[in-house]
């Protein structure tokens, strides 16, 4: 978890945590370029329609608009793969830039994971992870909610060490 | 939408008093949406961030999102709204520009 250290954000991460992170944030990377596929929910979420009740009117502020919001989120997942330790665990040390980067980063992780585990308003994570693991504790189900808790609990200390 | 009015096949020969202040001066909205995976920490701090707000007004706000569904965050020319939103899903929130 990040905490503050004079002007940067620090954070210490286990080999496994390291390789997780390398992991959701490749796969945004992959989501944006060449797997990038407007019907896929997830792409939905990300690149929201601006004017749900005016399909033309939405098509045309996508035109403009979509191509830097894709630049501006593959750079954000690239801020988190860039920061990361090459190999093993290690320490990342953020500036005020690349903390702001990587918080937008984990957010567009957590809302991709969000979709695929159809997160509600209503989920109580804990209960989610506790039936998935008596159906299957080696189910991907299982890996994915825990990740998806773990990025909660990162992204809010990120943004604890930022304000602070 | 503006221009999408089409004319009349047959001309009334009374036109009706309308009180509806006429949709060009209407002034345009952001609004965002409540969504379930979006921190409330992490909303505020975007409020703050991209609008200038104080803490507690851009809290009050994310609380509106929160309970009421929907809140509207900022309002004016539609070019500025649109601008507004698209800086919104920088940051992964769910925005939607309006006529109010």
């Amino acid at each position: 978890m990040f905490r503050r250290d004079g002007e940067h954000c620090v954070a210490r991460f286990a080999p496994d945590e390291v390789n997780v992170l390398r992991k959701v944030a490749a796969e945004v990377v992959a989501l944006l370029t060449d797997g990038f596929d407007r019907s896929d929910p997830v792409v939905d979420r990300l690149f929201p329609d601006v004017y749900p009740e005016h399909p033309d009117d939405a098509a045309e502020y996508r035109r403009f608009t979509e191509g830097e919001l894709k630049t501006s989120k593959i750079d954000q997942a690239g801020a988190i793969l860039a920061a990361l330790p090459s190999s093993g665990g290690g320490e990342v040390t953020l500036d005020a830039e690349s903390a702001e980067a990587w918080l937008r980063a984990l957010n567009d992780v957590r809302l991709a994971l969000g979709v695929r585990l159809e997160i509600q308003d209503e989920t109580s994570l804990e209960s989610e992870l506790d039936d998935a693991v008596l159906r299957d504790p080696t189910s991907s189900r299982v890996f994915q909610l825990s990740v998806y808790a773990y990025l909660g609990y990162l992204q809010e200390s990120l943004l604890d060490a930022l304000v602070s | 939408m503006l221009g999408s009015m089409t004319a009349p096949q047959v001309i009334p020969v009374e036109v009706p008093e309308v009180e509806e202040v006429p949709e060009v001066d209407r002034p345009w909205v952001t609004i965002v949406w409540n969504d379930p995976v979006n921190l409330m920490s992490y909303v505020t701090w975007v409020f703050q961030k991209l609008f200038g707000y104080g803490r507690e007004q851009a809290e009050r706000l994310m609380l509106d999102v929160h309970h009421k569904g929907k809140a509207v965050v900022s309002s004016g020319a539609r070019e500025r709204m649109e601008y507004d939103a698209s800086q919104l899903h920088g940051h992964g929130l769910w925005a939607t520009v309006d006529q109010s």
